[in-house]
Formats: structure tokens, C-alpha cells, sequence
């Protein structure tokens, strides 16, 4: 719906090739498609959370404690497993500072630092899994427990293969103080993937 | 309203914060359930007030380039129902008095926010379009050549667009008088103001002053 007068842009023939994609949104595109990504990853675990408490308070034939004798969590392993995950969140930080200063160094070491602390959650997860004691045919608390943190493992998987790109493309010399966004945005789904394990490992393990 | 993932250290923020609350809120499940749900609500509803009323960093002042030639003067008009107003009118006569001068009438439309939301927008831009070939015609009859378009239904959006592909020099924003303009009530004036290093005109247009002559 546009009512034009006379030619918009006259005498500027040397421009060559598509004009100039319009944005009108001040968010960068890139940025902006990870917060939707994020959003629609926020409301997947919404949905396994709805479960969660379903089973745990609405259903009548819920529980008297959490989880249901005979069984029980390693809390205390989730929790050390807890504190390697949010170090990694520092160390990812970290990284990030690192190349905005240029620091190539600090900024693999921290990636790498990130990368093996993800790596560690996962194995430990798995390890856990291993050991818990019961299994996904014992009760819909079980079923829940195996869907949340496994939901999560999933997305630790994921974010370990942006990590993994991002150091090896660090490797390779890519980078600079002028241009990391490619290791922004990692950055940022990792915080994510941190936020919700605080969120699963507070209402699974310790409430 | 400012997403606590729009940077790597927003979210590392937001991280911190997250652990912080749901310390809070563990520790006090454990003295009572009732009253860690309590605090679960009350974080929730303070986390929810605060991302509502802040504001974000205010962007950098933008550098319009004119895609004009060098000795064209090069004018956007931003105006919505005073469009038809005889101060806007009045005033862009004024300003083609120059030569080489271009003119480009942008009317946003404006929609209310469930019809935004549901995307039911078609009523509001033929309503800016009718609105805009009137003006056209207004202007074309005074020997004024000018171009037009309906923006976006958000003023600043509008402004923004034509930014990129008008590149004014100047810009004229019309409105209804203070009191019972929806846009001075918003800002709109002041943030184009701060958003763009071009001349900002703002005409008031009594449509009720206008009328009655």
C-alpha cells in the first residue's frame, strides 16, 4: 500500500545488487531468533514441569513424600553435579570477556574449561542414571524424573556441540574483539541450559 | 521491556539471580511448604514487576545518511489522523517554498492492541491509505508533489523504516495538541529526537479548532 508521486530513490544508479534488507527491530536477527528458540524451549519444559507437578500435587493418588518409598535421589551428587554446571556458566563468561579484550588464550581456555564441565555434568548424569535404583516402568514419579532430566540432558548435549564449534572455530583463529558473536550466542543458550537445571534440580531434588 | 537473553551477560545476570531465588525459596520450603510457595509467588510477581518497568540501555543516537543528491533537501512527514490538518498543511507549504525539496507522508496505522495481537490489521491501513490520498491530493492541488506511504501501526517502527528508505534530512511529526495526543503522551517526539541526529518538527494540529472554521 504504498502511493508513490515520483520514482523513490532517483540518481542513485550505482548501487548494485538487492537493496538493503529493512530492520525495523533494534534487536539483532540473530539474537533475536535465539530469545524465540529460547521462548519455544521455555514452554517444552513448561509443559514437562505440568506434568511434574501433576504427579506430584494434583493427582489424588499423589504421594505422601517425594520421591515414594523405597526409592530416593543422590542429591548430593546432583548437587555437586549442580556446582560443576553453574562453574561452567563462569567459565563460559569468562571466555566471553576474554575475546571482547582479546585475549585469545584466556578465551580457549575458557571454552575449553566450559566444555569439560558440560561434559562432566552428562557423564555424571549418565552415571547417575546407572545407579539410581529404579527405572522408567516404576511409577509416573519416575517417568517424570527421567523426562525432566532427561529433557535437560538433551539440551546440555546440544549446547556442548555450539561449545564444541565455538573451540574449534576458536582453534582455528576465528574471533576478535570486534567479531564474537558467534560465541555470544552459545553463551547465551548455555546460561539457559544452566537456568533450568537450577529450576529442575530446586523442584526435583530439594523441594 | 528488556529480555534477560538479549546479551551473554543479561543472561549470566539472570543466571545469578535464578540462583539466588531459588536458594530463597528452598530454604524456606524447608522451614514450611506453605511459606515457600509464598515466596515462590512473591519472587515471581517482583521478577515480573521489575522486567515490566525497566528500561533498557538507551540505544546510540543514530547517523541518518540522506539518499538525496547533494542540494535536495529531502523531508518526512509523519502524521495519523491530523494528516488533514490545516498547521501540517501550512507548514509543508512552507517548507517546499525551498527548492529540490521532497516530501514523504508517512501515515502509520495506528490499531488498537488486541487487533495488533490477532493480526487483524486491515481496517487501519485502508483507513491511513484513505486518509493519505486525501492529504496527497491536498498537497498535489497546492503544486506540491509528494510521495506517501502507511506504515507500521507503532509510530517509531514507521519512523524507522522511512529512515532507511527515504534518508530525510529533516523530519515533521504531527500531532493532536498535549492532553489528548496518545502519541506526546508516549514520547514519540522526544524519542525520534533522541533516536535520529535530523531536525525534528513538531506541528500541533487542533482538529476540533480546525473543524469549527
Amino acid at each position: 500500500m504504498t502511493t508513490h508521486a515520483e520514482p523513490m530513490h532517483g540518481g542513485h544508479d550505482d548501487h548494485h545488487g538487492p537493496p538493503t534488507a529493512n530492520q525495523s527491530s533494534r534487536v539483532d536477527p540473530r539474537t533475536l531468533g535465539m530469545l524465540l528458540f529460547i521462548g519455544s524451549e521455555i514452554m517444552l519444559f513448561g509443559s514437562f514441569f505440568a506434568a511434574y507437578f501433576f504427579v506430584r500435587v494434583v493427582n489424588p493418588g499423589a504421594p505422601d513424600h517425594w520421591p515414594p518409598e523405597p526409592y530416593h535421589f543422590p542429591v548430593f551428587v546432583a548437587g555437586v553435579n549442580t556446582a560443576i554446571l553453574v562453574t561452567s556458566s563462569f567459565t563460559m563468561h569468562w571466555a566471553l570477556q576474554c575475546i571482547k579484550r582479546g585475549e585469545r588464550t584466556g578465551f580457549l581456555a575458557g571454552m575449553v574449561l566450559t566444555f569439560l564441565m558440560g561434559f562432566a555434568f552428562l557423564l555424571t548424569q549418565v552415571i547417575e542414571y546407572l545407579n539410581v535404583g529404579f527405572n522408567t516402568s516404576d511409577g509416573a514419579f519416575a517417568s517424570v524424573f527421567f523426562g525432566l532430566t532427561g529433557l535437560h540432558g538433551a539440551h546440555v548435549f546440544v549446547g556442548l556441540s555450539l561449545l564444541l564449534m565455538v573451540i574449534i572455530r576458536g582453534f582455528r583463529g576465528h574471533y576478535s574483539p570486534e567479531h564474537h558473536h558467534g560465541v555470544e550466542l552459545p553463551g547465551i543458550y548455555w546460561h539457559f541450559v544452566d537456568v533450568m537445571w537450577i529450576v529442575v534440580y530446586a523442584t526435583i531434588y530439594l523441594l | 521491556m528488556e529480555s534477560p537473553f538479549r546479551s551473554e551477560a543479561a543472561a549470566f545476570r539472570f543466571l545469578l539471580i535464578t540462583i539466588g531465588a531459588f536458594a530463597l525459596i528452598v530454604i524456606m520450603s524447608s522451614l514450611s511448604t506453605v511459606l515457600g510457595f509464598l515466596t515462590f509467588l512473591g519472587l515471581s510477581a517482583a521478577a515480573v514487576a521489575m522486567y515490566l518497568r525497566q528500561r533498557g540501555p538507551a540505544p546510540d543516537r543514530e547517523h541518518v545518511a540522506s539518499l538525496g543528491g547533494p542540494d535536495e533537501r529531502r523531508i518526512l512527514v509523519v502524521a495519523n489522523e491530523t494528516v488533514r490538518g490545516e498547521e501540517l498543511l501550512s507548514t509543508i507549504s512552507t517548507l517546499a517554498l525551498t527548492e529540490r525539496t521532497q516530501f514523504l507522508v508517512v501515515c502509520p496505522a495506528l490499531n488498537s492492541r488486541l487487533k495488533t495481537f490477532t493480526s487483524d490489521e486491515d481496517p487501519a491501513r485502508e483507513a491511513a491509505q484513505a486518509r493519505l490520498d486525501v492529504t496527497l491530493a491536498r498537497l498535489r492541488s497546492v503544486g506540491i508533489e509528494a510521495q506517501g506511504e502507511v506504515g507500521d501501526g507503532d509510530p517509531l517502527v514507521a519512523v524507522d523504516d522511512a529512515m532507511r528508505t527515504f534518508g530525510p534530512n529533516e523530519i515533521v511529526i504531527s500531532t493532536h495538541p498535549p492532553g489528548r495526543s496518545n502519541w506526546l503522551e508516549r514520547g514519540i517526539v522526544e524519542s525520534v529526537r533522541a533516536r535520529y541526529d535530523v531536525p525534528v518538527t513538531h506541528v500541533v494540529v487542533d482538529l476540533a479548532t480546525d473543524d469549527g472554521e
